[in-house]
């Protein structure tokens, strides 16, 4: 059997071993097939798993796709979905395919670590859950092995309500991040940053949320001295999309910015 | 290995190869050539196609994974005897002009208006995002559509 169409997780997991390639909304692995970088020659195809296409509360499961998401999702992720390439890509893409890419620039992956969400990861013998951070291991590189599914994205139960996500490209719409990042400020004056795209997995700016988080009511010399930390603490690199050094600009800026929103 | 699922309300069956993509099948398998292949990942809109009733780039869908599926493509949407109302209006409109990115235009468009019969022209900039038209030709495209939304068009 070249292609599997399991409906349900366990028989997904029955047949997932090395070798064998997961396909959720297929808006990445067929470009890399498209273009000769990768081929298949063993798929699971997920797109019959009704459950996971179950999104209760502040479980998401790994089949939601961004059109779900842009329509029912909280703020900060809402806004990142709704930039998520084109309406036919949101259609078919998912935030569990977009977390087993793990691209740098996936524009999912700063709300995830600015709230601290947790991945789960089943195989056929047990199912477990990392953190964020434990879960993106490098460029496209993650936790993931061979014989388990990305099966849900956990989001904390108390979100703080301001909370902001921001995108810089070249174009309004079917733009791959230069920068993203999203912000969010809890009552008591916490402040979260993470950023995309400027390092091999997505980061958090402790420093700029440390000083910011200390401050109640951040002064324009404060969000000045936000922005310069947040500048500072990302690790950008140069590629056709651009440079190190914009991009690190652009950060600082654009965490800024979103502070900005989150203290209005 | 054969894959069988409806195209255009018809039952195909067809032989596949893994892991080629539902367009290549749908142009070069089933003789289907509306859908065009241009980019090959997603940026262009032109080989648009409504899979299971969602609008797709049909050169991201893999054509293995169609199985059981309902696919409409650009020559499903009206007839050479009845255009269908998008058809219409950007024939009107003068809404072509090399003509390679209308198929896409013409199913974003119809998918737009089966879901929103009315759409803003913010909601129809949106809608098309995703559909690329090298001409630039997109103002007689965005007028032909806006006649649509507003049911002027002739």
């Amino acid at each position: 059997m070249e292609i599997a169409h399991p409906t349900s997780v366990n028989e997904a997991l029955a047949g997932l071993t090395e070798g064998v390639t997961p396909l959720a909304g297929g808006t990445d692995l067929m470009v890399e097939v498209n273009f000769g970088h990768a081929r298949p020659v063993q798929v699971v195809a997920l797109r019959r798993i009704a459950e996971l296409k179950e999104w209760e509360g502040s479980r998401i499961g790994s089949g939601v796709t961004w059109r779900r998401i842009e329509r029912d999702g909280p703020t900060a992720l809402a806004e990142a979905a709704r930039t998520v390439g084109s309406p036919q890509i949101r259609n078919a893409g998912t935030i569990g395919g977009n977390l087993g890419t793990a691209s740098p620039a996936g524009d999912g992956h700063p709300f995830l670590a600015a709230v601290d969400a947790t991945i789960e990861l089943a195989s056929s013998t047990a199912t477990r859950t990392l953190p964020w951070a434990e879960f993106f291991v490098g460029v496209k590189k993650t936790a993931r092995r061979d014989d388990e599914l990305i099966t849900a994205v956990n989001l904390p139960g108390n979100l703080p309500e301001r909370q902001a996500f921001g995108k810089i490209g070249v174009r309004n719409a079917m733009v791959i991040a230069t920068v993203c990042a999203v912000v969010t400020r809890a009552d008591d004056g916490r402040v979260t940053v993470a950023l995309g795209s400027v390092a091999p997995t997505p980061i958090r700016a402790p420093r700029g949320e440390a000083m910011i988080s200390s401050i109640t009511s951040p002064k324009d010399t404060d969000l000045i001295e936000f922005q310069r930390l947040v500048s500072d603490e990302v690790r950008p690199i140069t590629d056709h999309r651009s440079t190190e050094e914009y991009r690190r600009h652009g950060a600082g800026i654009l965490a800024r910015r979103l502070l900005e929103r989150c203290l209005r | 290995m054969i894959v069988e699922f409806s195209v255009n309300g018809e039952q195909v069956s067809a032989p596949v190869t893994l892991p080629g993509s539902l367009l290549d099948l749908l142009r070069d398998g089933l003789g289907l050539p509306g859908s065009k292949d241009a980019c090959e990942q997603g940026e262009c809109g032109s080989c648009s196609v409504i899979l299971d009733g969602e609008l797709v780039c049909s050169c991201l869908v893999m054509a293995a994974d169609v199985a059981g599926s309902s696919v409409t493509t650009v020559e499903g949407i009206g007839s050479e005897e009845a255009l269908h109302p998008v058809q219409e209006a950007m024939h009107q409109a003068g809404a072509v002009q090399c003509g390679f990115c209308t198929p896409g235009f013409v199913v974003a468009a119809a998918d737009l208006f089966e879901r929103n019969p009315h759409p803003t022209q913010t909601e129809i900039r949106e809608a098309l995002a995703g559909n690329i038209c090298r001409c630039t030709g997109y103002g007689a495209i965005l007028r032909a559509l806006e006649r649509v939304a507003t049911g002027s068009a002739q």
